[in-house]
């Protein structure tokens, strides 16, 4: 334990050329952000068609139980340095795809156990009222299962801007790029300085992110988006 | 896609390359193996205490999940200019993961052990200590193979973040490989750590099944 690591950090971070240079705090989390909401909605954009056809037959829920543990044994940085290495170039691009993908089991998960909790008595209602099945699910059925459709976009964002610094270790851009050029030049004041910006960046995020959320669900659904939390 | 002689998968970059492969399964197996056992040494008690105390589950599960929302990169960032061990700071790092899966998964196996079970163990005289060796642990078993399994898993694949500060077991081959643009060699690491998360996860399943006879069969994995 040292002073001087704690010391080089204060610093690094009172330097104002450090917050608003080009490589500067201000940027790079702007860029975080970005390179962030672009791998979610890409993630969303296959996992959420995937998930409303797989929440509504019988058999969908083994599948995206498979794809879920699957995905926890494949280390981001393996996909990450292989898509780098192969057409995709280095940088932002094959981290946001990298991201994406592991964007993807929770917000799959999520929609089709949102659909399946779906109450049968308002599906059928739905039906006997004459919706046809397309209506019966955006008007009935979607609605009800979006507290859970939510929690899945929730934590898969947290979990994406936790996985984007790595694209400092394929020279692309982000938070990352702090502590990566920080271990380059041996400053580790600048290191820490990075981890804990990085650390701050992502609990904010899960705590603004869980607030939203609460202000975005109707108070009578709010019990169920609950239970999703502790079940995610 | 490459030209022919930079294949993805190479049995001559194995031979050639045995002894850096083997080094590094060997740091990779040695840093999960010891990150999880003492992982769930301070698990335990952690969530013995908060099952006992449950006005301390609230604060205990709080903090780890706030503890877990920090990026293993920027928490190795943390340690490591902190303590300035390449290796201790990825334990470290590992072991406090580990240990949040293992803290909420012990938790929730020791609150939805059957209160008739325990009722029925009270009423025998059992003390609380006995109550807990005998009957609410055995009884919580299967959740908390579960969180070993899920914790073994997720710290094979964190090791690999290690590389950061130059200890990340198959994952420093993996970088190498991406460095020289070595498609053999990225590929190899990828499919070992995979590999070792698969048979860790299969064993424990198996030693799982093992441990409790009573469970039925098809629980979920």
């Amino acid at each position: 334990m040292s002073d001087g690591v704690l010391q080089e950090a204060m610093t690094w971070l009172n330097d104002p050329l450090n917050w608003t240079g080009s490589q500067g705090i201000g940027p790079l989390t702007l860029e975080h952000l970005q390179l962030s909401v672009s791998a979610v909605a890409l993630g969303a954009l296959v996992a959420l068609p995937i998930g409303i056809w797989l929440g509504r037959r019988p058999s969908g829920g083994s599948l995206t139980v498979v794809a879920s543990n699957a995905s926890r044994a494949v280390p981001t940085l393996a996909l990450l340095l292989i898509f780098a290495t192969t057409g995709l170039g280095f940088g932002n691009r094959p981290t946001v795809i990298a991201a994406a993908i592991f964007a993807i089991p929770p917000i799959l998960t999520n929609t089709v156990t949102g659909l399946r909790d779906v109450d049968p008595a308002a599906r059928d209602a739905a039906r006997g009222m004459g919706m046809s099945p397309a209506r019966a699910l955006a008007l009935v059925e979607l609605p009800l299962a979006l507290p859970l459709i939510g929690a899945g976009l929730r934590t898969a964002t947290v979990q994406v801007i936790a996985t984007i610094p790595l694209a400092a270790l394929v020279g692309g851009g982000g938070l990352g790029v702090i502590i990566n050029n920080g271990f380059g030049v041996q400053r580790y004041g600048q290191v820490l300085a990075g981890g804990v910006i990085v650390a701050i960046v992502s609990l904010l995020a899960e705590v603004g992110l869980a607030g939203l959320q609460k202000a975005l669900t109707p108070p009578p659904m709010r019990a169920s988006a609950r239970r999703a939390k502790s079940g995610a | 896609m490459r030209t022919a002689d930079n294949p993805w998968l190479s049995w001559n970059y194995v031979q050639s390359n045995q002894s850096d492969i083997l080094a590094a399964l060997g740091q990779h197996v040695g840093l999960t193996l010891q990150a999880v056992a003492i992982a769930l040494l301070i698990a335990f008690p952690l969530a013995v205490l908060a099952h006992s105390r449950p006005r301390l589950a609230g604060p205990i599960l709080g903090f780890s999940g706030a503890l877990y929302t920090i990026p293993s990169l920027a928490l190795f960032a943390i340690l490591y200019p902190i303590l300035r061990d390449r290796r201790l700071t990825v334990l470290i790092g590992l072991v406090i993961y580990a240990m949040l899966v293992l803290v909420r998964n012990i938790l929730v196996g020791l609150q939805g052990v059957d209160p008739a079970v325990t009722d029925a163990a009270r009423g025998l005289g059992y003390g609380p200590s006995r109550l807990l060796l005998t009957v609410e642990l055995p009884n919580a078993l299967p959740s908390v193979i579960a969180g070993v399994r899920l914790a073994t898993v997720s710290t094979v694949a964190l090791v690999t973040i290690g590389v950061i500060v130059g200890y990340g077991g198959l994952g420093q081959l993996m970088f190498r490989g991406f460095r020289s643009l070595y498609h053999a060699e990225i590929l190899t690491a990828t499919l070992l750590t995979v590999g070792i998360a698969l048979v860790a996860d299969v064993a424990l399943w198996g030693a799982g099944r093992l441990a409790t006879p009573w469970v039925k069969a098809g629980g979920r994995g």
